[in-house]
């Protein structure tokens, strides 16, 4: 297996390189350094020495990706491509364009991301699974009916109406939570209970439906007929057989989800004022930090990377006839 | 109590311990912040962007300056309660009187013309015993080295923020800081936004600039990019420090507006010292910077900075103290504005910024009492603000029963559609005749275009349609009769009133487009507006624009694009109609009149003039009044460059913004001022009634939980019923089932 991991590690290599690319072309695309300079300094009174100034303090002054100006190696290393992406394979970030280092804000902000993600994650999961497991228990019954309504009618509502309902029901309404906000410490579970509960919420018709759909394909199976015709208890049968044979396919979309529990959600992050990571690379698309866009997409793709690798292992573990070589 | 009874309640406890959890450290469920502070005299309020600069050279923002001029102290400031806007001192012990030189550095008499002045000199006396707030950078150890200043990697690897930075001490403020400050202007690192205007007016800046630039670039080259550069070493001739308590600014001929940057925080002063600390290597890497951690002498000191989430500033203990004004304009008085005449300052022990980037949780959070203040957005427009029969503005039944009251002013700020005087359509091009139909073309569109019906629509009635790029408050505005631009309205029954449509087709005639069709080509005549896109609201605005145009038979096509490119082609000159605002810098008509001055030409010399509009008699009278001190005679002046612009309509003058803001009853000495941000010194809060009214406003309900718990059960007990039925019947049972 060790063989194996390092491989793919290996492969994550070339990957990150062509998501660097791609991220670079794409962002230099509908933004020049031009662009990224008067962002930060502001659109009164920035002469053309200040924006020049700016670039070259920040090495924006160079060629994008070819310095036809140079001789040898330079032609690809004094450049803005070499000289910004070579340092985030060894995780060095570097600074925003406002000047804050990269890292060090991606460590605050890692907390609280998880702190909102992690409780949505294994909460959602236990009740989306218990649902569905009953939903399956009770197929072709009232409840089972209802039960797939209400998830479809659940899947049609944007999550912003979620979020917006939740403010309005829980915090303001019945004035039981703060609307937004964050603190550290034991005080945060007051801030993270509404995302967190809105987050389960919001996803429990798509994958509750989902795991139905798994845990119905497997009631079919034959193995189930012939433990049901042992005499075994249907709560016996869901539990000890449909559930463990159902969790490969659960786990394919569940395990790549963990690593992205670090990134933080976009609009509830936003919404409920939580300083995590999503909000940062909103922000730092609103205001062009190439340093961030790039940091946080590198980030994203490693994650991704892991999130993979990850589930392959996972699936050794659910399933020994599954061997990784 | 039985014993039913009490399961039943362990039961409840149980379902509601994350509530109760949360209930233990607030006095309000809801309450976001800190149950020890709840009656504590602190002001909460809110921001919805981070600020990217703290250093007072960066600084130029209005969501970065509301932190920064809490903290430091320029030389002078402005009125609190005095309109017009008036300068008054600061840390400075008097307003300067400037006086002027000849190239030979003689002085010169007070009531020399400006064209003859070849330097004015600033000479600053500053208030003795000021004192900068703690901060570790001033520490000293017993032999008087400064304790925090040479420290090794060792020493800087266990201090992650500048609390753990624990021995601080202050200093008196000196010129000296004052000069230093300056001198940073220029410095290559720190790209101040006003430097390159600076570099124009300081004598020697822009040389110390190039030298400032040398010496970066040959620390950049001995590998030592982040090297402190001790600016103490590098003279700067135009800035001379007298003694610890006066200094001397040198600028090149005359410029009157220089007192209003003296209000600004980019001549704020910053002690060396300071500028040492966070200068040494490793800081930076922690984000131990002046961009982070200000400095200053004023009534607050920042004390957490997490932009990301909450800005908190308490109390200076170094603070001097000032007090309350005890005059103001009229109406202030019976407003309460003087109740606390006299009084020492500031009020408020802390101030809690919190970022919240959405309207909705901000809008809610206000109603809550949890922000002491807040904007209207255009959602909650029509739940707050309420119009009267005569146009006046109040708050809602709504906002009345909880005493929230509201206050309006005129933004100095103007907002216009722009032409580009160097199309050939709009603008004329070289030939006379041609500029002559453009002229009138221009009119006509001046006409057609209601910008009360703007207002009305887009606006929630928050505005004033702008007669010229002067807003009320600038010495130059004329109210009334006197200052209606008479090209598009009539003064009729006391009252401005646009002229009709008929208007504008005659003038569209005149300019060879008669029912707005080319008279040469016969083609119908298209105009093209280049807008930033800006979504789905948008969308409605260019309709409007579009039929406003279609009343003079005159076709609009909208070109979006996003900001950078909207940008490239007004510095281009590739844009035709455009859309822009501006937002005083200072209460000077220069500062509106000069974004038409041709010399600032966005074409020709990257100026702020977008239009590239030029004008010989506009820019004689421009550069004649410019240099003047307020007086008939300027306005005099003021009024025939406003007439000439008004002629010319090198934009459609748009409107005014009003700003409208929402206070709670507890707030107090609340007075709006577009012009100084160091504003909350003068405010109080009667932290006693917030606390009452915020419990009043946001008891718990609990019957919901219960509600959930019988719509579940009621659901549930059919399933359960059925699952026991389903697990203890039989094959027969099922089958007969």
């Amino acid at each position: 297996m060790i063989a194996y991991i390092i491989r793919r590690l290996g492969y994550a290599i070339p990957i990150l390189i062509g998501v660097n690319i791609i991220t670079f072309g794409l962002f230099f695309l509908v933004n020049t350094p031009d662009d990224m300079a008067r962002m930060q300094l502001g659109v009164k009174r920035v002469t053309p020495e200040a924006i020049a100034s700016w670039k070259q303090e920040r090495g924006y002054d160079k060629p994008l990706l070819f310095n036809a100006a140079a001789s040898g190696l330079d032609k690809v290393s004094n450049t803005i491509f070499f000289e910004k992406s070579l340092r985030m394979f060894v995780f060095d970030f570097g600074r925003a364009d406002d000047g804050r280092d990269i890292a060090r804000e991606i460590r605050m902000r890692m907390g609280p991301s998880l702190a909102v993600a992690v409780p949505a994650f294994l909460v959602g999961l236990f009740v989306y699974i218990t649902f569905a497991l009953a939903f399956a228990f009770f197929r072709a019954t009232y409840i089972d009916f209802w039960g797939v309504v209400i998830c479809v009618a659940a899947m049609s509502i944007s999550s912003m109406f979620y979020i917006i309902g939740g403010q309005y029901l829980i915090a303001k309404l019945w004035h039981l939570v703060p609307i937004s906000g964050y603190s550290g410490g034991t005080d945060a579970l007051r801030f993270v209970l509404l995302p967190a509960a809105i987050g389960v919420i919001a996803g429990f018709g798509g994958s509750t439906r989902l795991y139905r759909a798994f845990f119905l394909e497997e009631i079919s199976k034959d193995y189930v007929r012939t433990a049901r015709a042992k005499g075994l208890s249907e709560t016996v049968v869901l539990f000890r057989h449909v559930l463990k044979n159902a969790m490969i396919p659960i786990l394919t979309g569940v395990v790549v989800a963990i690593p992205f529990l670090f990134i933080g959600g976009l609009i509830t992050e936003s919404f409920f004022g939580i300083p995590g990571l999503g909000s940062y690379t909103i922000d730092a698309i609103n205001s062009q930090d190439f340093a961030v866009v790039r940091s946080m997409v590198f980030i994203g793709s490693l994650l991704y990377i892991a999130g993979l690798l990850l589930t392959d292992i996972s699936y050794t573990l659910v399933d020994p006839r599954v061997r990784l070589s | 109590m039985n014993s039913n009874f009490a399961r039943k309640l362990h039961v409840w406890r149980l379902l509601a311990l994350p509530l109760i959890l949360a209930g233990c450290s607030g006095s309000t469920w809801n309450d976001p912040y800190p149950a020890a502070d709840a009656e504590r005299n602190i002001l909460y309020s809110s921001f919805a962007e981070r600020p990217k600069h703290l250093d007072p050279v960066q600084s130029y923002s209005s969501n970065e300056i509301v932190f920064t001029a809490q903290i430091y102290e320029p030389p002078l400031q402005y009125h609190y309660l005095k309109r017009p806007y008036t300068l008054i001192p600061g840390v400075a012990e008097a307003i300067p009187a400037p006086y002027f030189l000849d190239t030979k550095g003689r002085r010169l008499p007070a009531a020399t013309a400006a064209r003859d002045i070849a330097f004015t000199v600033y000479e600053i006396h500053i208030k003795r015993g000021v004192l900068y707030q703690p901060h570790p950078a001033f520490a000293r150890d017993a032999a008087g080295r400064h304790l925090y200043h040479t420290l090794s990697d060792g020493e800087l690897a266990a201090r992650n923020v500048l609390a753990d930075f624990t021995e601080t001490s202050t200093r008196e403020l000196k010129a000296q800081d004052f000069e230093y400050q300056i001198k940073r202007l220029a410095h290559p690192r720190l790209h101040s936004p006003i430097v390159g205007l600076m570099n124009e007016y300081i004598v020697g800046l822009k040389e110390y600039t190039e030298t400032l630039k040398a010496a970066n670039d040959g620390l950049v080259k001995r590998g030592e990019r982040d090297a402190w550069i001790d600016l103490t070493k590098y003279p700067l001739s135009g800035v001379e420090v007298v003694d610890d308590y006066t200094y001397r600014i040198k600028l090149k001929g005359s410029y009157p507006q220089f007192q209003y940057w003296l209000a600004m925080p980019f001549f704020a002063p910053v002690p060396v010292e300071v500028d040492r600390f966070f200068g040494q290597p490793g800081m930076a890497k922690k984000n131990l910077t002046l961009d982070w951690y200000p400095v200053g002498t004023g009534p607050y000191m920042l004390t957490q900075n997490n932009p990301n989430r909450q800005m908190v500033l308490e109390r200076n203990p170094n603070f001097r103290g000032e007090a309350y004004p005890s005059e103001g304009e009229a109406g202030d008085a019976a407003a309460g504005l003087l109740a606390d005449a006299g009084k020492r300052m500031p009020f408020i022990d802390k101030l809690v910024f919190t970022l919240e980037k959405e309207g909705i949780p901000r809008w809610n959070k206000f109603l809550q009492g949890y922000y002491d203040n807040s904007g209207i957005s255009s959602d909650t427009f029509d739940q707050a603000v309420r119009f009267g029969v005569e146009g006046e503005a109040a708050v809602s039944d709504s906002m009345r029963e909880k005493n929230i009251q509201l206050s309006t002013s005129v933004a100095v700020s103007t907002f216009y559609m722009g032409f580009n005087m160097l199309d050939p359509v709009v603008g004329g091009g070289a030939d006379p005749a041609s500029r002559e139909r453009a002229r009138k073309l221009r009119q006509a569109i001046s006409i057609a275009v209601d910008y009360e019906e703007y207002i009305s629509i887009f606006q929630n009635g928050r505005g004033i349609p702008a007669q010229s790029p002067l807003p009320p408050g600038i010495f130059g505005f004329h109210d009334g009769a006197a200052g209606i631009n008479p090209v598009v309205y009539d003064w009729v029954n006391g009252g401005q009133r646009r002229k009709p449509v008929e208007a504008a087709k005659k003038l569209l005639g005149e300019a060879g487009y008669p029912n707005g069709i080319d008279a040469k080509t016969g083609v119908p005549l298209v105009l093209y507006f280049d807008v930033t896109a800006r979504g789905a609201e948008a969308k409605s605005i260019l309709e409007w624009y579009q039929r406003q145009f279609e009343k003079i038979n005159v076709q609009l096509q909208v070109r979006p694009t996003d900001y950078n490119r909207f940008q490239d082609k007004i510095r281009k000159g590739n844009a035709q109609i455009f859309e822009w605002g501006w937002h005083a810098d200072y209460p000077d008509p220069e500062n509106f009149l000069f974004l038409l001055h041709g010399p600032q030409s966005k074409v020709k010399t990257a100026g702020e003039n977008a239009s590239n509009y030029a004008s010989p008699e506009f820019d004689r009278l421009f550069e004649e009044m410019k240099n003047m001190p307020n007086s008939a005679q300027r306005q005099e002046i003021i009024d025939r460059a406003v007439d000439t612009l008004r002629r010319d309509a090198p934009w459609l003058w748009g409107y005014h913004p009003k700003d409208f803001v929402l206070f709670h009853t507890w707030y107090h000495n609340l007075k709006p001022n577009k012009i100084a941000y160091n504003t909350v010194k003068y405010q109080r809060i009667d932290n006693a009634q917030r606390a009452e009214r915020r419990r009043a406003w946001n008891t718990p309900q609990w019957w919901p939980f219960a509600l959930l718990i019988g719509v579940l059960a009621a659901f549930a007990a059919p399933a359960v019923v059925s699952w026991r039925r389903r697990e203890s019947g039989t094959a027969r049972g099922t089958a007969r089932a």
